[in-house]
Parts: C-alpha cells; sequence; structure tokens
C-alpha cells in the first residue's frame, strides 16, 4: 500500500531498477493469481510507489518478472489514471471536480490551490514537495468538496482548511 | 420498516475485529449457510427479492443460478469494490465501518456458487477499506472462515484482495474481468461473454456488488422473511445542496422527497431545482418528480426517459446550479472516462464536449441545441456499452426543463442563474 510518499529518492532501491525487496513483492502478488498477468495492476503500483513514477526501467523490471513485453505493460497501464509516466512531487493532491464537488465549490478551492502553490493542475512545485491534479468522484462525497493528499482524505474544504492542510503536510 | 441495520454498526469503532464483529452476532448468517445445501441458500437469497446493488438491479439469486452446478468446472465470485459512479460512496462506508460483513457475505455467495476462489475488485484509492479488508481476511483465516475445510464442512475457499488502478470503466463486470486479467478495462462482447458463462477466465463468474454482499450476510443470518419485514432496505448515497449530505438507509420504495428531508433539508433553505436519482448515469429530475419512489421499476416508468435508480446516488442541486455547467461536467466526465472501443461514444462525447465549451464561453450558435439532441439522438442503442448511452438522458432531459438556461447562454454569453458562482 502506498503511504502517499513518491518521489526520487523514497524507498530503497538499486541501481535506476526495482530493488530486491519490491522484486519479492511482486513475485507474492503473481503466486496470488491463477494466471500470472492479474497481478500485473498491483506489480505497477509496487513498482511506482519505490520508484516515484513508472520510469522505462520501471516498466522493464515489471514486464520482466511478468513475463510480458515492455509494449505491452505500458499499454495497459496508459489506460489507467493513476500511474504516472513523469516524476511527481512528494506528495500527490487530487482534487474531485465531479458533480457533487462541484456542486460545493470545487472550483474555489482548486483555484486557491493554484495560487497557493503556484502551479497549474498537472504540475509539481518546484521543490518537488506537491504535485497538483485533479480527480473524478472519489466517493467521499459527504465531504465535499474533498481532495486526497496522498491517501488522506479531506473535507468538506474551504480555503482556510486548505492552507491547514499545506501548512501540516510534511515538506 | 425495522431499524435500519446495514448500518447499523458502522460507527462502532470495534466492528472491524472479528471478536466485537461476533459478539454483534457477525458471521452467524455463513454459519448457517455453510449448514445448508449450496441450492438452499440460492433459494434463501432468491426468495429474499435482493436485487444487484451495482447499478442494474439484477436479481441476486436468479444470477448465481445461471451458474452451472457441475463441480468439475472451476467458478469464481467477483466482488466490484470499484465504486465510481458519480455521487455514490455507500459501498465505501461498508467497507470503512463493517468490513467482516462483506467478507461473510462473500464466503456465503461463494459457498452457493461452488466457487472456491474469490477476488475483491478494490477501487485503489480506498487506502482505508483496504485496510480494513486486509485485517478482516487475516482474521476471518486464522478463525478457519477462510481456508482450507471450513468449519470442518469441507468446503475451501481463499479470497484475493486486488486492486483497481483509477478508471470508471473497470465497474461494467466485464471490463472489470479484463482489469483483473491485467489489461485495459474495455468491456466484452455480451454475449457470449456473460459473466456466468463465461467470466474471469473464461470460467463461469458471479461478479456482485458490495452492498449486494453485506445484503447476503443479513439475509442468511436473520432468514429472508425477516429481510422482507424490514422492507427491502437500500442505501441511498446522498451529496449535493442538502444540510446534511450522508449515506441513508431506507426501504425500498421511499420518495426523493423523504430522502431530502432525512438529509436535512435543503442547504440554507434555498429551493429545489433538480437532482440525479441514480448517480450521474440517470436523467435528471424536476420537483415535478419529488414524489417519485425511489426504486427499480418505479423510476424507468417516469416520463423522462433514462431515468432509473442505478446505483442510487441522489446529487441534489438547488436554485443556484447552473444545469449548462452541470451537464457539461457529466459529459466531460463521460468523455474522458469512455474506453475508446466504440464511435458513437468516443467521438460523440468529444463533439458534445465541444459544443458546451462554446455556449459556456460565450461564443454558442444558435443552432447548437439541435446539434445536441441529435447527436445526442446519434448515440441512444448505438454505444457498445452502457456508458455512452449514459450521457443522453440528463442532456435530453436539461433540454427539455431548462432549454430557457441554455438559451440564454448563447444569446447573452451569460448565466442568469441567481447566486451562481461560475466556474473559475
Ligand atoms: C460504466 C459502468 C460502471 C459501473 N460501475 C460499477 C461500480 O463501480 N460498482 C458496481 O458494483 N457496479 C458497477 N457497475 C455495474 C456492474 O456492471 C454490475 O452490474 C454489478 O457489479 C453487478 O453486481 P450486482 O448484481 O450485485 O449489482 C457499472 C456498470 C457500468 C456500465
Ligand atoms: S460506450 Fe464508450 S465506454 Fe462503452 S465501449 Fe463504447 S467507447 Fe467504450
Amino acid at each position: 500500500m502506498t503511504d502517499g510518499v513518491r518521489g526520487p529518492g523514497s524507498g530503497v532501491r538499486g541501481g535506476s531498477g526495482l530493488s530486491e525487496s519490491a522484486r519479492a513483492e511482486i513475485r507474492r502478488l503473481i503466486a496470488q493469481f491463477p494466471q500470472r498477468q492479474s497481478a500485473l495492476l498491483g506489480a505497477l503500483f509496487v513498482a511506482q510507489d519505490e520508484i516515484g513514477y513508472l520510469s522505462p526501467e520501471a516498466i522493464r523490471d515489471v514486464a520482466e518478472a511478468m513475463g510480458l513485453s515492455d509494449s505491452e505493460v505500458t499499454s495497459v497501464a496508459s489506460f489507467y489514471h493513476l500511474y504516472h509516466f513523469k516524476p511527481v512531487g512528494r506528495r500527490l493532491i487530487q482534487v474531485c471536480t465531479n458533480l457533487s464537488c462541484a456542486l460545493m465549490g470545487c472550483g474555489r478551492i482548486l483555484k486557491h490551490l493554484r495560487d497557493r502553490l503556484k502551479i497549474d493542475v498537472g504540475q509539481t512545485t518546484p521543490d518537488g514537495r506537491f504535485t497538483l491534479k485533479t480527480a473524478e468522484c472519489l466517493a467521499a462525497c459527504e465531504l465535499a468538496p474533498m481532495m486526497l493528499v496522498g491517501d488522506e482524505r479531506y473535507g468538506p474544504l474551504t480555503l482556510e482548511k486548505v492552507d491547514e492542510v499545506l501548512a501540516e503536510t510534511k515538506p | 420498516m425495522g431499524e435500519p441495520f446495514l448500518l447499523k454498526y458502522i460507527h462502532e469503532r470495534d466492528q472491524g475485529d472479528l471478536a466485537a464483529y461476533e459478539s454483534r452476532g457477525g458471521y452467524a448468517g455463513m454459519r448457517r449457510g455453510l449448514s445448508m445445501a449450496p441450492e438452499a441458500v440460492i433459494d434463501e437469497v432468491d426468495k429474499s427479492g435482493l436485487r444487484g446493488r451495482g447499478g442494474a438491479g439484477f436479481p441476486t439469486g436468479r444470477k448465481w443460478k445461471f451458474i452451472p452446478r457441475d463441480p468439475a468446472v472451476t467458478k469464481y465470485l467477483v466482488v466490484n469494490a470499484d465504486e465510481g459512479e458519480p455521487g455514490t460512496y455507500k459501498d465505501r462506508t461498508l467497507m470503512e465501518g463493517d468490513p467482516h460483513r462483506l467478507i461473510e457475505g462473500i464466503i456465503i455467495g461463494s459457498f452457493a456458487i461452488g466457487a472456491r476462489q474469490a477476488f475483491i475488485y478494490l477501487r485503489r484509492e480506498f487506502a482505508d477499506a483496504r485496510a480494513a479488508l486486509t485485517k478482516a481476511i487475516a482474521q476471518a483465516m486464522a478463525a478457519h472462515y477462510l481456508g482450507r475445510n471450513i468449519l470442518r464442512t469441507g468446503y475451501d475457499l481463499e479470497i484475493i484482495l486486488a486492486t483497481g488502478a483509477g478508471a470508471y470503466m473497470a465497474g461494467e463486470e466485464t471490463a472489470l474481468l479484463e482489469s483483473l486479467e491485467g489489461r485495459r478495462a474495455m468491456p466484452r462482447l455480451k454475449p457470449p461473454f456473460y459473466p456466468a458463462v463465461k467470466g474471469l477466465y473464461l470460467q463461469p463468474t458471479a461478479v456482485n456488488n458490495v452492498e449486494t454482499l453485506c445484503h447476503v450476510a443479513w439475509i442468511l443470518a436473520k432468514g429472508h422473511e425477516w429481510y422482507k419485514a424490514q422492507g427491502a432496505p437500500i442505501l441511498i448515497s446522498v451529496s449535493g445542496h442538502v444540510e446534511r449530505p450522508g449515506v441513508y438507509e431506507v426501504p425500498l420504495g421511499t420518495t426523493i422527497r423523504t430522502i431530502i428531508d432525512l438529509a436535512g433539508g435543503m442547504r440554507r433553505g434555498r429551493k429545489f431545482k433538480a437532482c440525479f436519482p441514480g448517480g450521474s448515469s440517470s436523467a435528471i429530475l424536476t420537483d415535478a418528480y419529488l414524489d417519485t419512489p425511489l426504486d427499480y421499476d418505479a423510476l424507468p416508468k417516469v416520463d423522462v426517459p433514462g431515468t432509473m435508480l442505478g446505483s442510487a446516488a441522489v446529487i441534489v442541486m438547488d436554485e443556484t446550479a447552473c444545469m449548462v455547467e452541470i451537464i457539461a461536467r457529466t459529459v466531460e466526465f463521460y468523455r474522458d472516462e469512455s474506453c475508446g472501443k466504440c464511435t458513437p461514444c468516443r467521438e460523440g462525447t468529444v463533439w458534445i464536449g465541444q459544443v458546451f465549451h462554446r455556449i459556456l464561453h460565450g461564443q454558442g450558435r444558435s443552432e447548437d441545441l439541435d446539434l445536441l439532441s441529435g447527436i445526442a439522438k446519434g448515440m441512444t442503442g448505438t454505444c457498445f456499452c452502457p456508458l455512452g448511452e449514459s450521457v443522453p438522458p440528463s442532456l435530453n432531459a436539461s433540454l427539455r426543463f431548462f432549454r430557457h438556461e441554455y438559451e440564454h447562454h448563447i444569446k447573452t454569453g451569460t448565466c442568469d442563474v441567481k447566486g451562481h458562482r461560475a466556474r473559475p
């Protein structure tokens, strides 16, 4: 499971590929399923959590472990929103912009985050601390407007609450 | 109508512990189920009248009867825990608050259909639910409710917790199976790929929603007669402009008006304008429909095509909501989540999105409303799966009920909805 910490330097690894412990975790996932490829989505998260994003080396190592070609793995991974193909900040902020949050004012929350972090959606702060993204319904509409910072849910958000969350988030 | 039970214990802090769960009667349904013949378990669920809570509302007992009984055939149970229909959050609430209930329902369902492996396809963003289920599975293993020779019945079952990766489409059952096999979440052709016939790894598979299986645990614990006497409960996820958004447990057939009242009424005493009664895939309804019962049969009968109970997510909008903006947002959602397999959905959502973009940016044209209806018509009944078919209902309903808002945007380039803040 991810703890929301991402980016170069997080996790232990050897060279530019996956560490032995990540490879062992992928083998454990594979062993759970009747067919090896069923472990692919989980294996990609193991790689992403360790390296911070799906680098070409990460894709190569996952493909090798799964017995698939690099292009097959890339094709599957690119279908899903939660894989990153370039480095992201240590904290990923996902602001829900779907209906319930839109009705409750997520537009103001998103604008405030852009102003505070001085970045646009999809960008990372120069210090590598935050990446800002929008998300579809995160199934937490009782908290609208809400966001995820790493795995942590925050809501109902006000502009002050957003400032608090940013301030208390570890650098 | 009895006391709510699905939500009864979700706020108990220790409900995720096996001992606490059992002290509150937990796993009684499993014990009873495993003492019965599998066919009798299916009968019990059938007689309860339970219909799937994932959106399609298919009778659960009937779905299980489609699974071949031949013991030589490998079968699977797959739990759809990918909850992604906009406005829906009851499955997450159940998994976080009462995780053993789902495990119990899985054991009963798997036993009923003769599956020895069950998979939970859990939405990636549900970290708390993942932790709760991981713990519940480990405890159930330790208690020999999972694993080999469960309760000395000779029945074996393993539960594997799998992961989604962010794709609304993966909630559709055949796309879910593709994803669970490690591929892009694209829907399969039905027939022949009805999961009960050719499902996971092309073996007969029952795909069931989280809430559905939680109902099953209660039905087996208390019997179908008790269950029916409770008025066929359903969880409604209420969100938007109400005072107390939340998940509410009510008997099937409760009216939209009553649900809004339960949720504390309209926010700041404002006026109701419209709602999605069953997630964003259902057509919107106006105040003339507030007394419509939320039920599988009543909603499709109203005179707004595409109205349905769906995932029972009621998204409430007050007088400050700009309908053009709201429908634009739903269209963008389906456009971005379209898997691209078929042309009407892939192209239609992009075209509609472009028309909305110009209307909202003061560049609407007088012929745009006919254009929207025309594209919607072209998408109706032509899409490969229900995702694309979800776009026309609300678009058409908004053109019917709120045409003046579109016209005002087109004529003046501005929004005339009072109190509305345009998207920054
Ligand atoms: C685009 C789309 C998304 C869906 N998303 C979900 C979902 O997130 N959860 C769910 O249980 N069912 C979802 N469904 C319905 C499933 O296809 C399926 O009907 C359901 O999982 C069956 O379980 P049930 O019979 O217990 O309801 C979705 C359907 C479509 C077409
Ligand atoms: S309707 Fe949309 S989501 Fe469904 S198969 Fe066609 S393109 Fe894919």
